[in-house]
Protein backbone atom coordinates (compact mmCIF):
# COMPACT_ATOMS: atom_id res chain seq x y z
CA UNK A 1 0.00 0.00 0.00
CA UNK A 2 3.08 2.58 0.66
CA UNK A 3 3.54 2.07 -3.13
CA UNK A 4 1.76 5.77 -3.67
CA UNK A 5 4.12 6.70 -1.19
CA UNK A 6 6.95 8.71 -2.71
CA UNK A 7 10.30 6.89 -1.43
CA UNK A 8 12.42 8.57 0.64
CA UNK A 9 16.20 7.89 1.79
CA UNK A 10 16.28 7.57 5.55
CA UNK A 11 19.75 8.11 7.54
CA UNK A 12 20.54 8.48 11.00
CA UNK A 13 21.28 11.72 10.55
CA UNK A 14 20.01 14.12 8.17
CA UNK A 15 16.90 13.10 7.81
CA UNK A 16 14.21 15.73 9.38
CA UNK A 17 11.37 15.32 11.48
CA UNK A 18 8.98 16.28 8.88
CA UNK A 19 9.16 16.64 5.04
CA UNK A 20 6.81 19.15 4.15
CA UNK A 21 6.83 18.54 0.82
CA UNK A 22 5.55 14.73 1.44
CA UNK A 23 2.60 16.58 2.66
CA UNK A 24 1.57 18.04 -0.16
CA UNK A 25 2.45 15.64 -2.91
CA UNK A 26 0.31 12.70 -0.34
CA UNK A 27 -2.70 15.41 0.19
CA UNK A 28 -4.91 12.72 -1.59
CA UNK A 29 -4.00 10.04 0.96
CA UNK A 30 -4.11 12.23 4.10
CA UNK A 31 -7.60 13.79 3.08
CA UNK A 32 -8.78 9.54 2.85
CA UNK A 33 -6.97 8.50 6.03
CA UNK A 34 -8.67 11.94 7.54
CA UNK A 35 -12.42 10.77 6.14
CA UNK A 36 -11.92 7.48 7.49
CA UNK A 37 -10.97 8.33 10.66
CA UNK A 38 -13.90 10.31 11.05
CA UNK A 39 -16.53 7.80 10.23
CA UNK A 40 -14.74 5.05 12.27
CA UNK A 41 -14.80 7.59 15.36
CA UNK A 42 -18.06 8.78 15.23
CA UNK A 43 -20.26 5.79 14.14
CA UNK A 44 -19.29 3.69 17.15
CA UNK A 45 -19.97 6.65 19.17
CA UNK A 46 -23.50 7.10 17.81
CA UNK A 47 -24.20 3.83 17.67
CA UNK A 48 -22.74 3.32 21.34
CA UNK A 49 -25.38 6.29 22.54
CA UNK A 50 -28.59 4.38 20.51
CA UNK A 51 -27.56 1.12 22.98
CA UNK A 52 -26.92 2.67 25.87
CA UNK A 53 -29.74 4.90 26.48
CA UNK A 54 -32.33 2.13 26.69
CA UNK A 55 -29.39 0.04 29.02
CA UNK A 56 -29.11 3.46 30.95
CA UNK A 57 -32.72 3.91 31.44
CA UNK A 58 -33.41 0.55 32.48
CA UNK A 59 -30.24 0.46 34.74
CA UNK A 60 -31.74 3.75 36.20
CA UNK A 61 -34.84 2.36 36.88
CA UNK A 62 -33.87 -1.28 37.87
CA UNK A 63 -30.94 -0.54 40.21
CA UNK A 64 -29.99 -3.85 40.93
CA UNK A 65 -29.13 -3.94 36.84
CA UNK A 66 -26.40 -1.96 37.28
CA UNK A 67 -24.13 -3.28 39.11
CA UNK A 68 -23.89 -6.58 36.80
CA UNK A 69 -24.40 -4.02 33.69
CA UNK A 70 -21.49 -2.05 34.81
CA UNK A 71 -19.54 -5.20 35.39
CA UNK A 72 -20.12 -6.62 31.50
CA UNK A 73 -19.30 -2.93 30.14
CA UNK A 74 -16.12 -3.10 31.89
CA UNK A 75 -15.07 -6.61 31.10
CA UNK A 76 -15.29 -5.29 27.66
CA UNK A 77 -13.42 -2.49 27.54
CA UNK A 78 -10.36 -4.81 29.03
CA UNK A 79 -10.35 -6.82 25.99
CA UNK A 80 -7.98 -5.92 23.47
CA UNK A 81 -8.73 -4.70 20.21
CA UNK A 82 -6.86 -7.22 18.70
CA UNK A 83 -8.33 -9.68 20.53
CA UNK A 84 -12.02 -8.68 19.38
CA UNK A 85 -10.23 -8.39 15.70
CA UNK A 86 -8.93 -11.94 15.83
CA UNK A 87 -12.63 -12.94 16.20
CA UNK A 88 -14.50 -10.77 14.26
CA UNK A 89 -12.61 -11.29 10.97
CA UNK A 90 -13.82 -14.33 10.56
CA UNK A 91 -17.15 -13.29 10.26
CA UNK A 92 -17.26 -9.16 9.39
CA UNK A 93 -13.68 -10.01 7.13
CA UNK A 94 -11.29 -6.96 6.88
CA UNK A 95 -13.90 -3.93 7.11
CA UNK A 96 -14.65 -1.14 8.94
CA UNK A 97 -17.48 -3.26 10.76
CA UNK A 98 -14.60 -5.07 12.37
CA UNK A 99 -13.38 -1.78 13.84
CA UNK A 100 -16.63 -0.57 14.74
CA UNK A 101 -18.27 -3.56 16.76
CA UNK A 102 -14.87 -3.23 19.21
CA UNK A 103 -14.96 0.58 19.48
CA UNK A 104 -19.15 0.60 20.18
CA UNK A 105 -18.79 -1.68 22.95
CA UNK A 106 -15.79 0.34 24.33
CA UNK A 107 -17.99 3.29 24.73
CA UNK A 108 -20.35 1.52 26.89
CA UNK A 109 -18.26 1.69 29.74
CA UNK A 110 -18.18 5.29 29.22
CA UNK A 111 -21.43 6.08 28.11
CA UNK A 112 -24.29 3.52 30.45
CA UNK A 113 -22.89 5.02 33.47
CA UNK A 114 -23.08 8.70 31.80
CA UNK A 115 -26.62 7.89 31.08
CA UNK A 116 -27.61 6.66 34.51
CA UNK A 117 -25.71 9.63 36.41
CA UNK A 118 -27.99 12.08 33.71
CA UNK A 119 -31.11 10.06 35.53
CA UNK A 120 -29.61 10.59 38.80
CA UNK A 121 -29.32 14.69 38.08
CA UNK A 122 -32.84 14.70 38.04
CA UNK A 123 -33.60 16.50 41.54
CA UNK A 124 -36.66 13.69 43.45
CA UNK A 125 -38.57 16.94 44.06
CA UNK A 126 -38.60 18.01 40.05
CA UNK A 127 -39.70 14.61 39.05
CA UNK A 128 -42.33 14.30 41.85
CA UNK A 129 -43.59 17.81 40.96
CA UNK A 130 -44.05 16.55 37.48
CA UNK A 131 -45.89 13.70 37.75
CA UNK A 132 -47.70 15.66 40.44
CA UNK A 133 -48.52 17.68 37.46
CA UNK A 134 -50.19 14.39 35.26
CA UNK A 135 -46.86 13.97 33.15
CA UNK A 136 -47.40 9.93 32.07
CA UNK A 137 -44.39 7.69 32.49
CA UNK A 138 -43.29 8.16 28.89
CA UNK A 139 -44.31 12.06 28.97
CA UNK A 140 -41.77 12.86 31.76
CA UNK A 141 -39.39 10.42 30.68
CA UNK A 142 -38.62 12.99 27.39
CA UNK A 143 -40.31 16.40 28.66
CA UNK A 144 -38.90 16.20 31.72
CA UNK A 145 -36.25 14.00 32.46
CA UNK A 146 -34.13 13.23 29.61
CA UNK A 147 -33.83 16.99 29.06
CA UNK A 148 -32.22 17.90 32.44
CA UNK A 149 -29.78 14.56 31.96
CA UNK A 150 -28.35 16.21 28.51
CA UNK A 151 -25.49 18.09 30.31
CA UNK A 152 -24.54 14.99 31.90
CA UNK A 153 -25.11 12.86 29.45
CA UNK A 154 -23.04 14.85 27.06
CA UNK A 155 -19.90 15.26 29.14
CA UNK A 156 -20.16 11.27 28.73
CA UNK A 157 -20.37 12.29 25.34
CA UNK A 158 -17.04 13.73 24.73
CA UNK A 159 -15.02 11.80 26.43
CA UNK A 160 -16.33 9.07 24.22
CA UNK A 161 -15.77 11.07 21.47
CA UNK A 162 -12.24 12.13 22.20
CA UNK A 163 -10.73 8.96 23.31
CA UNK A 164 -12.41 6.91 19.96
CA UNK A 165 -10.93 9.60 18.37
CA UNK A 166 -7.84 8.13 19.50
CA UNK A 167 -8.94 4.45 19.61
CA UNK A 168 -9.92 4.17 15.85
CA UNK A 169 -5.55 4.00 14.91
CA UNK A 170 -5.73 0.59 16.28
CA UNK A 171 -7.75 -0.23 13.56
CA UNK A 172 -4.52 0.27 11.49
CA UNK A 173 -3.41 -3.56 12.58
CA UNK A 174 -6.10 -5.18 10.31
CA UNK A 175 -5.54 -1.90 7.97
CA UNK A 176 -8.62 -0.04 8.68
CA UNK A 177 -7.17 2.69 10.68
CA UNK A 178 -7.98 6.00 9.50
CA UNK A 179 -5.10 8.49 10.49
CA UNK A 180 -3.53 5.16 11.85
CA UNK A 181 -2.78 3.67 8.51
CA UNK A 182 -0.53 6.96 8.33
CA UNK A 183 1.78 5.22 11.62
CA UNK A 184 2.21 1.78 10.01
CA UNK A 185 2.98 3.24 6.86
CA UNK A 186 5.63 5.93 9.06
CA UNK A 187 6.95 2.57 11.55
CA UNK A 188 7.44 0.30 7.88
CA UNK A 189 9.73 3.05 6.20
CA UNK A 190 11.42 4.25 9.60
CA UNK A 191 9.83 7.43 8.24
CA UNK A 192 8.70 9.84 10.68
CA UNK A 193 6.54 12.70 8.43
CA UNK A 194 3.61 10.33 8.10
CA UNK A 195 3.28 10.40 11.94
CA UNK A 196 4.05 13.50 13.07
CA UNK A 197 1.43 14.35 10.50
CA UNK A 198 -1.25 11.13 11.69
CA UNK A 199 -0.83 12.45 15.55
CA UNK A 200 -0.91 16.17 15.07
CA UNK A 201 -4.35 15.39 12.99
CA UNK A 202 -5.91 13.34 15.47
CA UNK A 203 -5.02 15.62 18.39
CA UNK A 204 -6.63 18.35 15.83
CA UNK A 205 -9.95 16.10 15.13
CA UNK A 206 -10.08 15.23 19.09
CA UNK A 207 -9.89 19.17 19.89
CA UNK A 208 -12.90 20.09 16.62
CA UNK A 209 -14.83 17.70 17.90
CA UNK A 210 -14.98 18.44 21.68
CA UNK A 211 -15.14 22.03 20.79
CA UNK A 212 -18.30 21.42 18.81
CA UNK A 213 -20.13 18.77 21.21
CA UNK A 214 -19.34 21.80 23.44
CA UNK A 215 -21.13 24.36 21.27
CA UNK A 216 -24.38 21.77 20.93
CA UNK A 217 -24.47 21.25 24.57
CA UNK A 218 -24.33 25.24 25.21
CA UNK A 219 -27.16 25.37 22.29
CA UNK A 220 -29.15 22.03 23.64
CA UNK A 221 -29.13 23.53 27.30
CA UNK A 222 -29.12 27.39 28.17
CA UNK A 223 -30.56 27.07 31.25
CA UNK A 224 -27.31 24.89 32.48
CA UNK A 225 -25.35 28.28 31.91
CA UNK A 226 -28.41 30.19 33.58
CA UNK A 227 -26.74 30.02 36.93
CA UNK A 228 -24.46 32.50 35.90
CA UNK A 229 -25.69 35.69 36.98
CA UNK A 230 -26.31 34.95 40.19
CA UNK A 231 -22.67 33.34 40.55
CA UNK A 232 -22.23 36.54 39.41
CA UNK A 233 -23.70 38.42 42.24
CA UNK A 234 -22.50 36.44 44.40
CA UNK A 235 -19.01 37.64 43.34
CA UNK A 236 -20.59 40.81 43.63
CA UNK A 237 -21.51 40.55 47.10
CA UNK A 238 -17.83 39.50 47.65
CA UNK A 239 -16.53 41.97 46.57
CA UNK A 240 -18.63 44.33 48.43
CA UNK A 241 -17.55 42.38 51.29
CA UNK A 242 -13.69 42.35 50.28
CA UNK A 243 -13.69 46.32 50.20
CA UNK A 244 -14.05 47.49 53.94
CA UNK A 245 -11.21 44.66 54.80
CA UNK A 246 -9.58 46.39 52.38
CA UNK A 247 -10.38 49.92 53.07
CA UNK A 248 -9.16 49.14 56.69
CA UNK A 249 -5.35 47.32 55.17
CA UNK B 1 -57.51 55.60 45.23
CA UNK B 2 -60.58 55.42 46.24
CA UNK B 3 -60.22 52.34 48.58
CA UNK B 4 -60.93 55.05 51.97
CA UNK B 5 -64.02 53.06 51.95
CA UNK B 6 -62.52 49.50 51.92
CA UNK B 7 -59.89 47.78 53.82
CA UNK B 8 -58.37 44.96 52.20
CA UNK B 9 -58.07 42.86 55.43
CA UNK B 10 -61.50 42.32 55.99
CA UNK B 11 -61.37 41.13 52.02
CA UNK B 12 -58.87 38.99 53.18
CA UNK B 13 -60.21 37.21 55.68
CA UNK B 14 -63.79 37.21 54.25
CA UNK B 15 -63.06 33.81 51.98
CA UNK B 16 -62.17 32.15 55.40
CA UNK B 17 -64.41 32.90 58.00
CA UNK B 18 -67.79 34.62 56.83
CA UNK B 19 -69.68 31.92 54.96
CA UNK B 20 -72.23 29.23 58.35
CA UNK B 21 -69.94 26.10 57.73
CA UNK B 22 -73.61 24.22 57.45
CA UNK B 23 -73.97 25.29 53.75
CA UNK B 24 -70.33 24.52 52.57
CA UNK B 25 -70.10 21.27 50.43
CA UNK B 26 -67.81 18.73 51.04
CA UNK B 27 -65.53 18.32 47.52
CA UNK B 28 -62.89 15.85 48.98
CA UNK B 29 -63.74 12.76 51.21
CA UNK B 30 -62.29 10.47 52.85
CA UNK B 31 -63.80 7.13 54.35
CA UNK B 32 -62.47 4.36 56.09
CA UNK B 33 -58.82 4.97 54.37
CA UNK B 34 -55.74 3.16 55.70
CA UNK B 35 -52.48 2.84 53.96
CA UNK B 36 -50.18 0.46 55.37
CA UNK B 37 -46.63 -0.37 53.34
CA UNK B 38 -45.08 -3.58 52.47
CA UNK B 39 -43.13 -3.77 55.85
CA UNK B 40 -46.04 -3.36 58.03
CA UNK B 41 -45.79 0.59 58.82
CA UNK B 42 -49.45 2.38 59.25
CA UNK B 43 -49.08 5.55 57.38
CA UNK B 44 -52.67 6.37 57.66
CA UNK B 45 -55.06 4.39 60.26
CA UNK B 46 -58.67 4.29 59.46
CA UNK B 47 -59.35 7.95 58.30
CA UNK B 48 -62.72 9.40 58.11
CA UNK B 49 -62.14 13.02 56.68
CA UNK B 50 -64.60 15.79 55.16
CA UNK B 51 -62.22 18.58 52.98
CA UNK B 52 -64.72 21.73 52.18
CA UNK B 53 -65.16 23.30 49.05
CA UNK B 54 -63.69 26.90 48.70
CA UNK B 55 -61.58 26.89 52.18
CA UNK B 56 -58.17 26.07 53.57
CA UNK B 57 -58.05 22.90 55.56
CA UNK B 58 -54.74 22.06 57.28
CA UNK B 59 -53.40 18.37 58.32
CA UNK B 60 -50.59 19.59 60.71
CA UNK B 61 -48.67 16.81 62.97
CA UNK B 62 -44.93 15.93 64.05
CA UNK B 63 -43.30 13.81 61.14
CA UNK B 64 -44.13 10.40 60.44
CA UNK B 65 -47.80 11.28 61.49
CA UNK B 66 -48.85 10.50 58.09
CA UNK B 67 -49.92 14.39 57.17
CA UNK B 68 -48.24 13.89 53.11
CA UNK B 69 -49.35 10.62 52.70
CA UNK B 70 -53.21 11.50 53.34
CA UNK B 71 -52.16 14.69 50.88
CA UNK B 72 -50.69 12.74 48.36
CA UNK B 73 -53.51 10.26 48.58
CA UNK B 74 -55.69 12.56 47.51
CA UNK B 75 -54.04 12.89 43.46
CA UNK B 76 -53.71 9.69 43.79
CA UNK B 77 -49.58 9.54 44.20
CA UNK B 78 -50.36 7.19 46.59
CA UNK B 79 -52.81 4.62 46.36
CA UNK B 80 -55.16 3.80 50.21
CA UNK B 81 -55.02 0.01 50.83
CA UNK B 82 -58.04 0.04 51.99
CA UNK B 83 -60.79 2.74 51.89
CA UNK B 84 -62.37 5.27 49.51
CA UNK B 85 -61.70 8.59 48.50
CA UNK B 86 -63.95 10.79 46.67
CA UNK B 87 -63.69 14.16 44.49
CA UNK B 88 -67.21 15.84 44.31
CA UNK B 89 -68.66 12.54 45.09
CA UNK B 90 -66.64 10.52 42.87
CA UNK B 91 -64.48 7.86 43.61
CA UNK B 92 -60.71 9.16 42.46
CA UNK B 93 -59.87 4.84 41.29
CA UNK B 94 -62.34 5.33 38.84
CA UNK B 95 -60.31 8.53 37.45
CA UNK B 96 -56.91 7.52 35.37
CA UNK B 97 -54.29 9.23 37.68
CA UNK B 98 -52.56 11.65 34.98
CA UNK B 99 -55.85 13.10 33.91
CA UNK B 100 -56.91 13.59 37.85
CA UNK B 101 -53.73 15.19 38.58
CA UNK B 102 -54.10 17.71 35.68
CA UNK B 103 -56.91 18.80 37.59
CA UNK B 104 -55.83 19.23 41.01
CA UNK B 105 -52.89 21.77 41.82
CA UNK B 106 -50.09 20.61 43.55
CA UNK B 107 -47.12 22.90 45.23
CA UNK B 108 -44.28 21.42 47.07
CA UNK B 109 -41.53 22.64 49.68
CA UNK B 110 -38.97 22.96 46.95
CA UNK B 111 -40.88 24.07 44.30
CA UNK B 112 -40.13 21.25 42.29
CA UNK B 113 -39.54 23.65 39.50
CA UNK B 114 -38.31 22.85 35.91
CA UNK B 115 -34.70 24.02 35.50
CA UNK B 116 -34.88 23.66 31.66
CA UNK B 117 -38.07 25.77 31.60
CA UNK B 118 -38.47 29.20 31.45
CA UNK B 119 -40.77 30.33 34.35
CA UNK B 120 -43.48 31.92 32.16
CA UNK B 121 -43.65 27.89 30.56
CA UNK B 122 -43.09 26.65 34.39
CA UNK B 123 -46.37 27.97 34.91
CA UNK B 124 -48.21 27.21 31.59
CA UNK B 125 -46.66 23.06 32.25
CA UNK B 126 -50.42 22.09 32.57
CA UNK B 127 -52.06 24.35 29.91
CA UNK B 128 -49.50 22.56 27.93
CA UNK B 129 -50.28 18.59 28.96
CA UNK B 130 -54.34 19.82 28.48
CA UNK B 131 -53.51 21.29 24.87
CA UNK B 132 -54.42 24.54 25.30
CA UNK B 133 -53.60 27.58 23.00
CA UNK B 134 -49.99 28.15 23.70
CA UNK B 135 -50.78 31.41 23.43
CA UNK B 136 -53.46 31.83 25.59
CA UNK B 137 -51.60 29.65 27.95
CA UNK B 138 -48.90 32.23 27.93
CA UNK B 139 -51.18 35.10 28.32
CA UNK B 140 -52.51 33.34 31.54
CA UNK B 141 -49.40 32.70 32.63
CA UNK B 142 -47.72 36.35 32.81
CA UNK B 143 -51.20 37.28 34.57
CA UNK B 144 -50.66 34.77 37.03
CA UNK B 145 -47.16 35.92 38.00
CA UNK B 146 -49.02 39.36 38.69
CA UNK B 147 -51.22 37.97 40.75
CA UNK B 148 -48.58 36.07 42.64
CA UNK B 149 -46.63 39.14 43.56
CA UNK B 150 -43.81 38.48 40.52
CA UNK B 151 -42.47 40.35 38.16
CA UNK B 152 -43.21 39.93 34.96
CA UNK B 153 -40.17 40.77 33.84
CA UNK B 154 -38.88 37.22 34.96
CA UNK B 155 -41.25 35.53 32.43
CA UNK B 156 -38.06 34.52 30.38
CA UNK B 157 -35.69 33.76 33.29
CA UNK B 158 -35.02 30.16 34.57
CA UNK B 159 -35.96 29.05 37.66
CA UNK B 160 -31.97 29.18 39.19
CA UNK B 161 -32.00 32.30 38.77
CA UNK B 162 -34.91 33.32 41.26
CA UNK B 163 -34.49 33.68 44.80
CA UNK B 164 -36.13 30.71 46.75
CA UNK B 165 -39.04 32.73 47.38
CA UNK B 166 -39.74 33.48 44.04
CA UNK B 167 -39.64 30.14 42.64
CA UNK B 168 -42.61 29.29 45.72
CA UNK B 169 -44.39 32.15 44.19
CA UNK B 170 -44.16 30.64 40.22
CA UNK B 171 -44.62 27.19 41.92
CA UNK B 172 -47.97 28.56 42.96
CA UNK B 173 -48.74 30.39 39.98
CA UNK B 174 -47.95 26.71 38.07
CA UNK B 175 -50.68 25.10 40.55
CA UNK B 176 -52.91 27.76 39.54
CA UNK B 177 -52.21 28.01 35.76
CA UNK B 178 -55.25 25.61 34.75
CA UNK B 179 -57.58 27.01 37.23
CA UNK B 180 -57.92 23.52 38.74
CA UNK B 181 -61.16 23.54 42.12
CA UNK B 182 -58.26 21.65 44.56
CA UNK B 183 -55.09 22.75 45.16
CA UNK B 184 -52.61 20.13 47.44
CA UNK B 185 -50.20 21.90 49.18
CA UNK B 186 -47.63 20.09 51.16
CA UNK B 187 -45.41 22.31 53.32
CA UNK B 188 -44.98 25.17 50.43
CA UNK B 189 -43.49 27.87 52.83
CA UNK B 190 -41.15 26.04 54.51
CA UNK B 191 -38.06 26.14 53.26
CA UNK B 192 -37.63 29.95 53.04
CA UNK B 193 -37.09 32.21 55.70
CA UNK B 194 -38.73 33.40 58.93
CA UNK B 195 -39.73 37.12 56.89
CA UNK B 196 -40.56 35.58 53.45
CA UNK B 197 -42.36 32.99 55.03
CA UNK B 198 -45.08 35.35 56.81
CA UNK B 199 -45.21 37.49 53.59
CA UNK B 200 -45.88 34.39 51.64
CA UNK B 201 -48.61 33.63 53.64
CA UNK B 202 -50.34 36.37 53.90
CA UNK B 203 -50.13 37.21 49.72
CA UNK B 204 -51.30 33.44 50.01
CA UNK B 205 -54.61 34.34 52.12
CA UNK B 206 -54.93 37.71 49.87
CA UNK B 207 -54.75 35.16 47.24
CA UNK B 208 -57.26 32.65 48.11
CA UNK B 209 -59.68 35.06 49.35
CA UNK B 210 -59.98 36.14 45.50
CA UNK B 211 -59.91 32.23 43.98
CA UNK B 212 -61.53 30.36 46.68
CA UNK B 213 -60.06 27.22 46.13
CA UNK B 214 -60.07 23.60 47.66
CA UNK B 215 -57.27 23.77 49.54
CA UNK B 216 -55.44 20.91 51.17
CA UNK B 217 -52.41 22.13 53.52
CA UNK B 218 -49.75 20.14 54.79
CA UNK B 219 -47.74 21.82 57.58
CA UNK B 220 -45.77 20.87 60.66
CA UNK B 221 -46.14 24.44 62.21
CA UNK B 222 -48.59 24.78 64.23
CA UNK B 223 -48.70 28.75 63.81
CA UNK B 224 -48.68 28.23 60.44
CA UNK B 225 -51.81 25.99 60.68
CA UNK B 226 -54.10 28.26 62.78
CA UNK B 227 -52.89 31.57 60.59
CA UNK B 228 -54.02 29.88 57.62
CA UNK B 229 -56.67 27.01 58.35
CA UNK B 230 -60.25 26.80 58.01
CA UNK B 231 -60.39 23.60 59.46
CA UNK B 232 -57.12 22.07 61.30
CA UNK B 233 -57.18 18.28 61.20
CA UNK B 234 -53.66 17.14 64.03
CA UNK B 235 -52.33 14.03 63.36
CA UNK B 236 -50.68 12.26 65.64
CA UNK B 237 -47.92 8.79 65.33
CA UNK B 238 -49.31 6.21 63.57
CA UNK B 239 -51.15 8.27 61.18
CA UNK B 240 -54.25 8.56 63.93
CA UNK B 241 -56.73 11.59 63.34
CA UNK B 242 -56.19 12.99 66.43
CA UNK B 243 -58.81 16.37 66.12
CA UNK B 244 -60.38 17.85 63.16
CA UNK B 245 -62.25 21.82 64.63
CA UNK B 246 -61.87 24.93 63.19
CA UNK B 247 -58.73 27.07 65.00
CA UNK B 248 -60.55 28.38 67.75
CA UNK B 249 -62.12 25.17 69.06
CA UNK B 250 -59.19 23.16 68.66
CA UNK B 251 -57.11 25.66 70.81
CA UNK B 252 -59.80 26.15 72.96
CA UNK B 253 -60.51 22.25 73.96
CA UNK B 254 -57.91 19.90 72.80
CA UNK B 255 -59.28 16.61 72.59
CA UNK B 256 -56.37 14.49 73.96
CA UNK B 257 -52.88 15.01 75.94
CA UNK B 258 -51.20 14.87 72.34
CA UNK B 259 -53.06 17.77 70.72
CA UNK B 260 -52.02 19.82 74.28
CA UNK B 261 -49.02 19.03 73.83
CA UNK B 262 -48.46 19.85 70.05
CA UNK B 263 -50.48 22.82 70.42
CA UNK B 264 -47.57 24.22 73.02
CA UNK B 265 -47.29 25.55 76.17
CA UNK B 266 -48.38 29.04 74.89
CA UNK B 267 -51.69 27.53 73.43
CA UNK B 268 -53.57 30.21 75.28
CA UNK B 269 -51.85 33.20 74.08
CA UNK B 270 -52.18 32.23 70.88
CA UNK B 271 -55.94 31.84 71.34
CA UNK B 272 -55.82 35.05 73.00
CA UNK B 273 -54.36 36.51 69.92
CA UNK B 274 -56.48 34.70 67.71
CA UNK B 275 -60.02 35.96 69.15
CA UNK B 276 -58.84 39.13 69.02
CA UNK B 277 -58.11 39.09 65.17
CA UNK B 278 -61.28 38.03 64.77
CA UNK B 279 -62.89 40.38 67.28
CA UNK B 280 -60.98 43.04 65.14
CA UNK B 281 -61.82 41.90 61.55
CA UNK B 282 -65.46 40.85 62.56
CA UNK B 283 -65.68 44.73 63.91
CA UNK B 284 -63.92 46.13 61.09
CA UNK B 285 -66.09 44.41 58.57
CA UNK B 286 -69.06 45.59 60.22
CA UNK B 287 -67.87 49.24 60.32
CA UNK B 288 -67.17 48.45 56.58
CA UNK B 289 -70.51 46.89 55.80
CA UNK B 290 -72.66 49.89 57.74
CA UNK B 291 -70.79 52.20 55.79
CA UNK B 292 -71.08 50.82 52.33
CA UNK B 293 -74.57 49.13 52.80
CA UNK B 294 -73.22 45.75 51.61
CA UNK B 295 -70.17 44.05 50.76
CA UNK B 296 -67.75 45.82 48.43
CA UNK B 297 -67.59 45.08 44.66
CA UNK B 298 -64.73 42.79 43.28
CA UNK B 299 -63.45 45.84 41.23
CA UNK B 300 -63.00 47.62 44.58
CA UNK B 301 -61.25 44.53 45.79
CA UNK B 302 -58.46 44.69 43.10
CA UNK B 303 -58.13 48.45 43.19
CA UNK B 304 -57.04 48.09 46.65
CA UNK B 305 -54.86 45.27 45.71
CA UNK B 306 -53.59 47.52 42.81
CA UNK B 307 -52.75 50.17 45.03
CA UNK B 308 -51.12 47.28 47.40
CA UNK B 309 -48.15 46.79 45.17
Amino acid sequence: MSAVLSPVAVGDSGEPLIRWDWIGRNSDIITHALNDHLVLAIVPVLVGLAVSLPIGLLCARYRWLYAPVVGITSVLYAIPAIALFVVLVAFTGLTRTTVIIPLTLYTLSVLVPAVVDGMDSVPEHVRQAATAMGFGTLRRLVQVELPIAVPVVMAGLRVATVSNISLVSVGALIGVGGLGQLFTDGFNRDFTTPIVVGIALIIALAIVADVLLLIVQRVLTPWARAGGSRRTERRAVRAELATPEEAAL
Amino acid sequence: MDAGTHNPFVSEWNGVTAAPEEDVNRLITFTGVTKRYPDGTVAVHDLDLEIPAGRITVLVGPSGCGKTTTLRMVNRMIDPTTGTITVDGRDIREVDPPKLRRGIGYVIQQAGLFPHRTIIDNIATVPYLLHQDKKQARARALELMERVGLDTALAKRYPSQLSGGQQQRVGVARALAADPPIMLMDEPFSAVDPIVRHQLQDEFLRLQSEVEKTIVFVTHDIDEAVKLGHRIAVFQVGGVLAQYATPDELLANPANDFVRDFLGGDRGIRRLRFVQELDAEAAAEAAVQAADGGPPPPTDDEAATAGER
